[in-house]
């Protein structure tokens, strides 16, 4: 019984992790029809900058920590703008090429934080709270599961608030149904279009001290790694829908963890999941259909 | 008809030319839109009517010129010809479906000079009722007339100085395209409005002027009454008897 609360909590705090990386490439998909294969490349610097700076306070304390998820995010948010200003722009309704240019990008990048950063993974240590764990129905759960969930659930419920509550979340609610129709009623789109790419930015850089807490590293492959999952969670959930990308999430990591633990084929269930999907439910579990 | 007395044009199309992935759907169009009263796009189905009117405001690939209020926009991009004044109410209505009534007319409402006003919330609110009521509403769930009401709604809501409007009582019930007529008269009191319409009844009700299109051509263009009124001119270019209620 122990082990299946301890699987299913951190399948809990690993969905929360996928579903940072996933809420972003769900919004910029849903928007503009682009399949970001760069937005891991947001999360490992986001990542690298955020415990580069928590590193001058000590990433063993809080402030350490604060400082690196605000920094995190800040510069997952400026990476991402830049991006969508400096390539995605000038690729206006070319998707192909779009898709193209990111995942040059994504392939870029990574050789160049190994360059900056080395190839190797940098071990960190955390605050002492998040290193240790705490005992739920006999089990010992790590307590950065708990954060990484409860970060996932927060970025949620802020990103359902902003587009339910602003000018902006309207315009990108409507943009995802019609985007031609919303240039029609005399909105410049594409200002949301890099207001999602910042938002979805800073989720993955945020998504990227959270990870670098949550395996205890970080490294120039870390969202790399993590975006095939992000990828598969978001086509499982259903293209552009951030609901279906959030149960998602939590449905493919709980059912990683299982799987690993008792089958040892965790990743292959995964991706039979995807494929049993797309046969049965080609538009995902809450994705408009075609 | 609004029967109002011309000047100068508000919108002049000079040559030109659109397609749609790659095929030809408008050719050398040339046409002017007077700043008053209702100017009706005709022609048989496929010509390129409704083609025409999203080539002016830049949803597809064009080619030539188009001046609004004078000046040449055919270098602008879409949202920025419409911030310029222009109310478009598309074919099939668009509203969006999964925003309610009340949000995809808060959308719709523009700050600046050719915005929205407190009058023009007025005037909406008279004209469509029902969207009052039925404001939180997803639009979505709203029958055709009254996705149709929204499509107009978003249209008057702004102080614009020329309306596109592309079939607006396509697929309506008879009783609805009596509303959507009268709401357009109304609404052609104070804005001209380039209107592609198949339904002759409302042509003769509303329009002023015509352009008729064949094969994404102007083959014709004078006073609507004048076409109206002349069955053997109204076979040959649009292919039905003028006691036909739709092309």
């Amino acid at each position: 019984m122990s082990t299946l609360v301890l699987l299913l909590v951190t399948g809990l705090g690993l969905g929360g992790l996928y579903f940072l990386v996933a809420s972003g490439l769900s919004l910029i998909y849903g928007l503009m029809g682009v399949l970001n294969f760069a937005h891991g490349s947001f999360l490992t610097l986001g990542a690298f900058v955020g415990v580069g700076v928590a590193r001058l306070v000590g990433t063993d304390t809080w402030a350490g920590l604060g400082l690196a998820l605000v920094v995190g995010a800040a510069t997952g948010a400026a990476a991402a703008a830049l991006t969508e200003l400096g390539l995605i722009r000038p690729l206006y309704e070319r998707h192909i090429e779009q898709v193209l240019v990111t995942v040059g990008l994504s392939l870029a990048t990574v050789a160049l934080f190994e360059g900056i950063w080395g190839p190797d993974a940098q071990y960190l240590t955390g605050p002492p709270w998040l290193e240790s764990t705490t005992t739920l129905a006999g089990a010992r759960i790590p307590n950065v599961a708990f954060v990484t969930f409860v970060a996932g659930a927060l970025v949620l419920a802020g990103i359902v608030l902003f587009l339910k509550h602003t000018r902006y979340g309207l315009i990108i609610r409507a943009g995802v149904e019609n985007r031609a129709m919303v240039t029609a009623l005399g909105i410049d789109v594409r200002r949301a279009f890099t207001l999602v790419f910042a938002v979805g930015g800073a989720a993955a850089g945020l998504g990227g001290v959270l990870a670098s807490q949550y395996f205890g590293y970080v490294s120039p492959h870390l969202g790399g790694n993590l975006l095939i999952f992000a990828f598969i969670v978001t086509v499982i959930g259903g293209l552009g829908s951030l609901t279906g990308a959030a149960v998602a999430s939590v449905v493919v990591a709980v059912l990683q963890q299982l799987t690993n633990y008792y089958l040892g084929y965790g990743d292959l269930v995964v991706v039979l999941l995807l494929a049993v999907v797309l046969l049965v439910r080609p538009s995902g579990l809450l994705g408009r259909k075609a | 008809m609004s029967g109002q007395s011309m000047s100068g044009p508000v919108l002049q199309v000079k040559n030109l030319s659109a397609r749609i992935a790659g095929q030809q759907v408008v050719e050398d169009v040339t046409f002017d839109v007077p700043a008053v009263g209702v100017t009706a796009v005709l022609g048989r189905n496929g010509v390129g009517k409704t083609s025409t009117l999203r080539a002016v405001l830049g949803l597809i690939e064009r080619k030539g010129e188009v001046l609004l209020g004078g000046e040449r926009v055919d270098g602008d991009r879409t949202d920025k010809i419409v911030r310029r004044g222009v109310g478009y109410v598309p074919e099939d209505r668009e509203v969006f479906a999964g925003l309610t009534v009340a949000e995809n007319l808060r959308l719709a409402e523009r700050a600046g000079p050719n915005g929205t006003s407190p009058e023009r919330r007025a005037l909406v609110a008279e004209l469509f009722p029902d969207l009052v009521q039925r404001a939180e509403q997803r639009a979505g769930t709203l029958s055709g007339g009254q996705q149709q009401m929204v499509s107009l709604a978003r249209a008057l809501l702004n102080d614009n100085i020329l309306l596109l409007v592309d079939e607006p009582t396509k697929g309506l019930a008879p009783r609805i395209v009596g509303e959507v007529a009268e709401a357009l008269a109304h609404a052609a009191t104070t804005v001209p409005i380039l209107l592609v319409e198949q339904n002759l009844q409302v042509i003769e009700r509303l329009a002023d002027t015509v352009v008729v299109i064949d094969a994404g051509r102007v083959v014709h263009t004078g006073q609507a009454a004048d076409l109206l009124g002349d069955p053997d001119r109204i076979q040959r270019l649009l292919g039905v008897h003028a006691g036909e209620e739709s092309l």
